[in-house]
């Protein structure tokens, strides 16, 4: 009996996948289960396949895996799309008479439920429930308490009156009852429930909440898969702690309304995605050389163009180190599981505050959607701390201001960080631009002048190599020979994979790294390691470039670009056969 | 704020290097008019500013200011005043600036109707890069970069404005100083987007829209029995090809601001030493 068990919902874009698989994800959740969901989707309103995955066990997961053990399959398309993962025994519920299901064929070895959800849905009130009803065939076969789906039910529809939720209920008990009245099976699974507390969030919902807990009260964007769900969560949540989120007319729009809200002294923030980060390249420069504090978060998704906007990639890490014309400071900030989504988000605000410079805060689409389980703990509000950074009032005005009374926000200061006073104080009126410009804020080409801004810039990062902590975030074997580096959401299978390399008696170092830049120094490690392979979804290895010229050493490249995540056993295999090629050729 | 401001308080001690006699010269002086007149002060108002001869305001003036990006200002001012209502907002800017590389954002801004003040000094040419089309440029103008004429119709930025939901619509001329200044205030005291398209012949380049021209040509609506709160005779002003007006030309006296409608109605510049009150809530949602 396997420790974990993945289940999955497939069928058409617009039958209601999604919302079903969160209430399963939900109950197992409040059930005192691990979960970590995946979603495979088309950004089409209706029509395409999709699909709501989840991975469950009473131990914590951060992966999914190759291996699919019940499908609920609306289409059969979904069969065929998750011939890969299907094995034998694997369960498949599905409606027979449904049109298009009727002649379906269940593959050799593995057991058809072929339960009639509509029907069963319409005695219980209504056919749009069928999904419901699937549900509770799901929880018989997998020996599920039913009463956990209930909880799951009341807080999805609450709010559409009793009748509703009532009816739901019953046509999950029809499911149930079905299954165990019409097969004859002794399914092997067991959910077991524990006492255990926990909340589950994807990561946009975790950025979003990090906004808001960082004191973020002004949210302008543009809505882009993968970065909507951002705005969706912060939107009507944020006016309750005094903010709000603008729609702008197009990302152009939404960085300069930011970049406005944030020199005003509102914390300022806006999301988006690889195509809304070309159109905000343009201003970008604007925000680092006027010096204003702006948390710039990209949500990854396939590129370049419109690629393919609802698939996993990492392909923005050299326009986010790079992108802008003219040579521009910056901090890029990526988190790598859910919950540092939330932590990276607070730590964005305040680096952005404390040394008033862009920060991009990049995600990826695989850590944006995924919805994974954390103990409530894990956001421990009294754990966030605030700093604005060297924000001047009316007292302390006087001594930044030169001879003739003029406040000074681009005075060069010894660390490089000048003083920020917010419009309405009274005697800091000044201007800035993005035009080279004095310690006043005014235009200038003076080439003395010129140098003195370029370096009192680039100063304020070297300030922050000094005095914040870039460390990265280590798993595995210290000792290993073998050293994988990673960012983003591969540290979730990553960590997985390593469970499968002990099992087969490779020992493997991890680093996953939080931070881009500045980044931490990876020579010791690397220097100390045999062999040094840099995991990520993208087809060039931009971090393995950048790693290859921080430490002038040549690494090994493991890359994944055809839009799906890596799952944790076939990163395993891939490690494997990167450190003893040979083997994988006997094999 | 105090009575005491005057509009010399709003000058900066740098001087204009726009060209002798240009129009923004007059186009800015009647803004800091306006800006005292109404009773604010430097240090409580934002100027912004685009890019093009109209851009450099923001150093001739002084006030908290900030000088962006080429056509999005708009969306700037936007910004500042919705995280702080308290403000005063001005945006300036060219006819390029707001009515080619801006237009997207001219049209939105004035849907939103943000309490501000949209002053567009329109030259009807390309004048800080020495004298190409602009979009209000006529037909037949002749440039270095459009030999033959545009042969395109110039942008109506009054109708574009109107088009637009637009709440308060005006026109002026720079050298008319005493109306220009009551227009801008105007503008300056309207509930909701205030905007204000201001002739301010470039001497340089433009050789038809000149001073001669505006002075010939304008009619002026305080002269003309126009009721700016009637839509229609602003329809009618507006797509009247053969003048050019100056006034008030339409104001939706129940204007409401964007950022009033949205509840907003205290500074966002607070922020906690940790997470705000009530925080913890939102972790428990997850459950």
């Amino acid at each position: 009996m396997p420790d974990d068990l993945n289940w999955a919902i497939g069928g058409e874009a617009g039958d209601g996948i999604d919302s079903t698989g969160k209430i399963f994800a939900q109950a197992l959740s409040r059930a005192g289960r691990h979960v970590f969901t995946s979603k495979d989707f088309a950004s089409r309103i209706r029509g395409g396949y999709t699909a709501y995955k989840v991975r469950t066990s009473v131990d914590r997961v951060e992966s999914v895996v190759d291996r699919l053990d019940i499908l609920i399959a609306l289409t059969e398309r979904t069969i065929d799309e998750n011939m890969d993962e299907l094995h034998e025994g694997s369960v498949i519920i599905y409606d027979g008479e449904r049109t298009s299901m009727q002649d379906v064929e269940i593959p050799d070895g593995m057991i058809g439920l072929d339960v009639p959800l509509k029907s069963l849905a319409e005695e219980a009130g209504g056919g749009i429930m069928r999904n419901i009803v699937a549900l509770g065939a799901a929880c018989e076969v997998t020996n599920f308490p039913i009463e956990n789906l209930d909880a799951s039910l009341e807080k999805r529809f609450s709010d559409k009156g009793t009748a509703i939720v009532e009816n739901n209920k019953e046509s999950a008990r029809l499911g149930q009852e079905y299954v165990q009245e019409n097969f004859d099976h002794d399914f092997e699974y067991d959910l077991e429930t524990t006492d255990n507390d926990y909340v589950l969030l994807n990561g946009d919902e975790a950025i979003g909440m990090g906004a808001i807990a960082a004191g973020c009260k002004f949210y302008s964007g543009y809505p882009i898969t993968p970065a909507t769900d951002v705005m969706e969560y912060l939107t009507g949540r944020i006016d309750q702690f005094g903010g709000k989120v603008v729609q702008a007319e197009d990302e152009l729009s939404a960085i300069n309304m930011a970049l406005g809200a944030a020199r005003a002294g509102a914390r300022a923030m806006t999301a988006t995605s690889g195509p809304g980060i070309d159109l905000m390249t343009e201003t970008f420069g604007l925000v680092a050389t006027s010096e204003t504090p702006l948390v710039i978060c990209d949500v990854m998704r396939s590129g370049p163009s419109t690629g393919m906007p609802t698939k996993q990639e990492q392909g923005d890490l050299n326009m986010l180190l790079y992108g802008g014309h003219g040579e521009i400071p910056r901090f890029v900030v990526g988190p790598t599981n859910v919950s540092e989504c939330f932590w990276k988000t607070v730590e964005a605000f305040n680096l952005a505050e404390k040394y008033q410079t862009p920060v991009f805060l990049v995600a990826d689409l695989s850590l944006a959607v995924t919805e994974q389980t954390f103990s409530p703990e894990t956001f421990d509000m009294d754990e966030v701390e605030i700093d604005r950074g060297k924000v001047v009032d009316e007292s302390e005005i006087e001594s930044w201001q030169d001879e003739q009374g003029r406040f000074q926000p681009h005075f060069p200061t010894a660390d490089g960080i000048s003083p920020r006073t917010f419009p309405g104080t009274e005697d800091g009126a000044h201007m800035t631009t993005g035009l080279e410009h004095d310690s006043l804020g005014r235009r200038t080409e003076d080439t003395d002048v010129r140098i003195e801004q370029v370096d009192k810039r680039e100063r304020k990062v070297q300030t922050a190599r000094e005095e914040e902590d870039w460390e990265p975030r280590e798993f595995g074997d210290p000792d290993a020979d073998t050293l994988v580096l990673s960012w983003g959401s591969n540290e979730g299978p990553m960590r997985e994979a390593l469970e499968f390399l002990e099992e087969d008696g490779l020992d493997v170092r991890f680093i996953s790294v939080p931070y881009l830049f500045p980044r931490p120094d990876l020579s010791e490690p690397i220097e100390n390691a045999e062999t040094t392979i840099v995991v990520e979804c993208n087809a060039t290895g931009q971090f393995a470039d950048i790693i290859e010229h921080d430490v002038l050493e040549r690494v090994e490249r493991i890359n994944k670009y055809n839009g799906v995540r890596f799952k944790a056993d076939e990163l395993a295999e891939e490690i494997k056969a990167t450190v003893s090629p040979q083997a994988e050729v006997e094999q | 704020m105090s009575s005491e401001v005057r509009f010399v308080d709003f000058k900066s001690d740098k001087q204009p290097t726009w060209c002798p006699g240009c129009g923004d010269f007059g186009t800015m002086n009647g803004m800091m008019k306006a800006l005292a007149e109404t009773g604010n002060s430097p240090d409580d108002t934002f100027v912004v500013a685009g890019i093009g001869c109209s851009g450099k305001i923001g150093t001739y003036m002084h006030s908290y200011a900030l000088h962006g990006v080429h056509g999005r200002a708009l969306p700037v001012g936007i910004g500042v005043k919705m995280a702080n209502p308290e403000l005063e907002v001005m945006v300036a800017g060219g006819d390029g600036d707001g009515y080619s590389i801006g237009a997207g954002h001219f049209v939105h801004a004035v849907r939103r109707n943000v309490d501000m003040t949209y002053v567009v000094m329109d030259n009807r040419i390309y004048g800080l890069t020495k004298g190409q089309a602009s979009p209000t440029s006529r037909e037949d103008f002749e440039t270095s970069t459009s030999p033959d004429g545009t042969n395109m119709p110039p942008v109506n930025p009054l109708a574009l404005a109107l088009a637009s939901g637009a709440t308060f619509i005006a026109q002026s001329f720079s050298s008319d100083s005493k109306r220009h200044t009551e227009i801008v205030k105007q503008a300056v005291e309207h509930d909701g987007f205030g905007f204000v398209n201001v002739y301010s012949p470039c001497v340089t380049f433009n050789d038809v829209d000149t001073y001669d021209y505006f002075r010939d040509a304008l009619v002026d609506l305080d002269e003309a029995d126009h009721d700016p709160t009637d839509a229609d005779q602003a329809k009618d002003v507006i797509l009247n090809g053969d003048k050019e007006y100056q006034g008030v030309i339409y104001q939706n006296e129940n204007s409401v601001p964007f950022e009033e409608q949205e509840g907003i109605d205290e500074p966002m510049t607070t922020v906690p030493d940790g997470a705000p009150d009530g925080a913890t809530d939102l972790v428990r949602e997850f459950y």
